[in-house]
């Protein structure tokens, strides 16, 4: 596809873009610490992903494949907007198929396909700030961080298990990466929390409206939150995807009509889709219900 | 016996007006210091000072803490005296709504120390809440409950309990008292002075309330325009005031 016109390639000059990547050069270095960085105004409104758009920016190669995605699907108006932002911007090709891919930027999940070292995972993240909703200056924020005196975030757990009888955040669950910074996973479900740990892949968080960038390297260690009584858990479905059989990805409820029908699909469409062209099938598959 | 706090010269200066100014004392453990004076006197401020929530102009803290001997506060690095601050201190506000996590449970109030020092278990660190609501006399069937919901008297008990989980050594009282009607007042005054002698504990209490001095210290400090004017053994400083200030601020307690 050819580019536009006037813009430099990826859109960002070449000045910001080697100001994001020395922010992100930190951020690998110290794993889990929020770097600041001088964020841009992009061509789309704060929460769209801006963060992680100027990342994938910087870091864009000519020979880059660009998947995007969000909830897990290639196909939604945000997916298909950032990859089409790119194609324009810096003519790169894009993928659905996640081993394709170089680049992953993503918003709230993490494919199922197991990454690989050659791939660099982007995550847009609205609030960086783990603990911001416990303690809302930033000076005391950073201070603890400085100190690594999460007491509180666990504070907030025992809270949940006295009021909900277990821990009830299901998404940007709180994690210890590399046994010394407390981090937000972005909003990821808790089910994609254990496959932050020791992901051979670069991993990359952008903030956009909050300035601020963190990464996890490659093999880095990042444990979830939790009591020993009440330890971590993902969460599980009684039903397998009604269109792959999957019984290992994360699924999506989908209503179907005004009577109570529903079925849960994967929220990954890359991985369902593959399943289902490996001839996979589900209770609502159009083979099944033929022969129904 | 070595003094669990030794303080000397301290001093703190709002730009021309003194905030105190060359205050000194020693307190062994176990022991009750009361800080008695009017208004503005600048009590608060020495336990602001003391407490090393307010930097002192000169003046220096050292404090004994197991195993290091006498150490100087201004030495120690803020994590090892933020650490100090939640293990081996404990610090009880006047109002209970500044030093309790309003929106979260009683119990989570209680066990917040012990999260922060390392506690992951649930049902540990829920049992130990519980048993601490229990010493304060507060119900534990109440432990789920928001501190919101809870009497004046009972926060200020919660707030109590919430610093002593960790069993510390020294705590620092801000008027514990005022504020509650007077029959509270007693309640409490009665459980503070059971949990110090149960629990050996060395305080140092701010107080307007000569009452209050009475019943729980062991000494008393009388402060005076920053300055301490008159100190002593409590019932030998309340039934013989030396000092003119001393004499006035006995004699102006009403009798019933």
């Amino acid at each position: 596809m050819n580019t536009i016109a006037g813009y430099n390639f990826a859109y960002l000059d070449e000045q910001t873009k080697r100001m994001i990547r020395r922010a992100l050069l930190k951020a690998v270095a110290i794993p889990g610490y929020q770097v600041p960085f001088g964020s841009r105004e992009m061509p789309l409104p704060y929460g769209w992903g801006t963060g992680g758009i100027q990342i994938t920016a910087s870091i864009l190669g000519r020979d880059d494949v660009l998947k995007v995605i969000d909830q897990g699907s290639d196909d939604t108006t945000n997916a298909v907007n950032i990859r089409r932002f790119f194609a324009r911007t810096a003519g790169i090709a894009t993928t659905e198929k996640t081993e394709d891919a170089t680049i992953i930027q993503t918003r709230h999940r993490i494919p199922e396909k197991p990454l690989s070292e050659q791939q660099i995972m982007v995550y847009q993240v609205p609030l960086p700030e783990p603990l911001a909703r416990l303690e809302p200056r930033e000076a005391v924020t950073r201070k603890l961080h400085a100190l690594a005196d999460y007491g509180l975030m666990h504070v907030k757990l025992y809270e949940d298990i006295a009021r909900y009888g277990h821990i009830a955040s299901t998404y940007d669950y709180p994690v210890l990466v590399n046994g010394r910074y407390l981090m937000a996973p972005s909003p990821i479900p808790k089910f994609d929390n254990p496959k932050l740990h020791m992901n051979p892949a670069l991993q990359l968080f952008g903030a956009g409206r909050e300035k601020r960038v963190y990464a996890i390297p490659p093999y880095t260690k990042v444990e979830s939150l939790d009591f020993e009584d009440h330890p971590f858990s993902v969460q599980r479905w009684e039903d397998p995807c009604a269109l792959c059989g999957a019984e290992d990805s994360f699924l999506d409820e989908v209503v179907l009509d005004d009577a109570g029908g529903r079925m849960f699909v994967c929220s990954d469409s890359d991985y369902c889709t593959t399943r289902q062209a490996a001839g996979h099938t589900g209770s609502q598959s159009p083979v099944a219900k033929e022969a129904a | 016996m070595n003094p669990l706090l030794r303080v000397n010269g301290l001093s703190k200066r709002y730009g021309e007006r003194i905030g105190c100014a060359d205050v000194g004392f020693d307190l062994y453990p176990g022991e009750v210091l009361a800080v008695v004076g009017e208004s503005g006197s600048g009590k608060s401020t020495l336990l602001q000072l003391l407490s090393t929530r307010l930097p002192a102009d000169a003046g220096s803290i050292h404090y004994q803490i197991t195993g290091r001997g006498l150490v100087d506060m201004a030495h120690l690095s803020e994590a090892e005296r933020r650490w100090l601050l939640r293990t081996d201190w404990g610090f009880v506000e006047q109002n209970p709504r500044d030093g309790l996590r309003m929106n979260v449970s009683a119990g989570a109030n209680v066990g917040e120390r012990l999260m922060a020092t390392g506690a992951r278990h649930y049902g540990q660190i829920r049992a130990t809440a519980s048993d601490w609501l229990a010493r304060v006399e507060l119900d534990p069937a109440r432990l789920d409950e928001l501190p919101a919901g809870f009497s004046g008297g009972m926060q200020q008990r919660l707030q109590i309990a919430r610093n002593l989980v960790t069993r510390p050594r020294l705590v620092f009282m801000d008027e514990p008292t005022a504020g509650l009607d007077v029959s509270v007042q007693a309640r409490l005054l009665d459980l503070m002075r059971e949990l110090v002698t149960d629990l050996g504990l060395a305080a140092v209490i701010v107080t307007h309330d000569l009452a209050v001095a009475r019943l729980l210290a062991h000494r008393l400090l009388v402060m005076r325009q920053g300055r301490v004017v008159e100190t002593g053994l409590t019932d030998q400083v309340l039934d013989d005031p030396q000092h003119p200030y001393t004499q006035l601020l006995v004699s102006s307690v009403l009798q019933v």
